[in-house]
């Protein structure tokens, strides 16, 4: 394929950036869950 | 494996893992066949594959922007000012902001490829540029000092203020001479000049991207809530171990 580099870069980019968010989020809930009880997590 | 999974995602709910897992199926289609099934374009070549992951995450960027918006407004008409509204406010500005930036890299890895360089000062690409550190300006707007209160009417009112800029990225193509090509699928003529495949792609990249924007709005307004409510328990300690150190003081 043509262009290869860009092509794949852009989906890398796309996937990385959600990927990173994606685990940036989780890790700041488990942090900040420690310390609060089920009966505030409104969504259980 | 319930507790096990609580455990390892205290925002997760069983409807999250199955639009993750249905947002995950999608978007290894749109990957597969966005980079081997769909043919070459005509003008564009073998740069219109990154289209597929470029236009869904412009809209959906745009889709988070407007929920911002919606949701600021509510909490300000809101009697009760719930939090929720800022809190959803927030997490979708935080993933549009993310959305807004994969459109920028991919753009202009398109535009390196199609006009030569990574980046002009055309209508589109500028508008989209101010657009994207405006939200940044709303994030940071979300971090100053202040109340959880303060934090929701200062970034309502911000965020109901950028939104005003949408339009104007989207028709800046049409109101100025612009190097970026125009509306395909959103054409007023509503004629669509595109091969099934890669249309059924473009539209399997919308659908995949929303599911994501989903998932990913669903935990960061969960993780919001439990920033705030940690942040509250911290502050109660802090009063009470105060008052105690005057109290022995005295």
């Amino acid at each position: 394929m043509k262009d290869a580099g860009f092509i794949f870069g852009s989906y890398i980019v796309t996937l990385g950036a959600i990927l990173i968010f994606a685990v940036s989020t989780l890790r700041s809930a488990q942090k900040s869950s420690q310390s609060v009880t089920d009966e505030d997590k409104t969504w259980l | 494996m319930s507790q096990v999974l609580q455990h390892s995602l205290p925002t997760g709910t069983r409807a999250t893992r199955v639009i993750g897992a249905t947002a995950i199926l999608v978007m290894a289609w749109v990957v597969v066949s966005g980079l081997l099934l769909t043919p070459q374009d005509v003008v564009q070549g073998e740069s219109v594959r990154i289209m597929y992951v470029h236009v869904p995450s412009a809209w959906i960027a745009y889709l988070a922007f407007i929920f911002t918006a919606v949701a600021s407004a509510s909490w300000l008409i809101s009697k009760k000012h719930s939090m929720g509204f800022d809190r959803f406010a927030g997490a979708s500005a935080e993933v549009g902001v993310m959305f807004m930036a994969i459109t920028l890299v991919t753009g202009s890895l398109w535009g390196r490829l199609t006009w030569g360089e990574f980046w002009q000062w055309d209508p589109r690409l500028t508008t989209t540029a101010f657009l994207f550190v405006t939200y940044i300006g709303y994030l940071a707007v979300r971090r100053l000092e202040g109340s959880v209160e303060q934090r929701a009417r200062r970034s309502a009112v911000v965020a109901m203020l950028a939104v005003l800029e949408i339009p104007l990225v989207h028709f800046s193509v049409v109101i100025w001479r612009s190097l970026h090509q125009g509306a395909t699928v959103l054409n007023p003529s509503g004629d669509v000049k595109m091969d099934d495949l890669m249309l059924f792609t473009l539209f399997s990249g919308v659908v995949g991207f929303t599911l994501v924007f989903i998932w990913l709005v669903l935990h960061r307004q969960r993780t919001m809530l439990l920033v705030d409510i940690a942040n509250n328990q911290g502050l109660d300690s802090a009063i009470v171990a105060r008052r105690a150190e005057g109290s022995a003081n005295k």
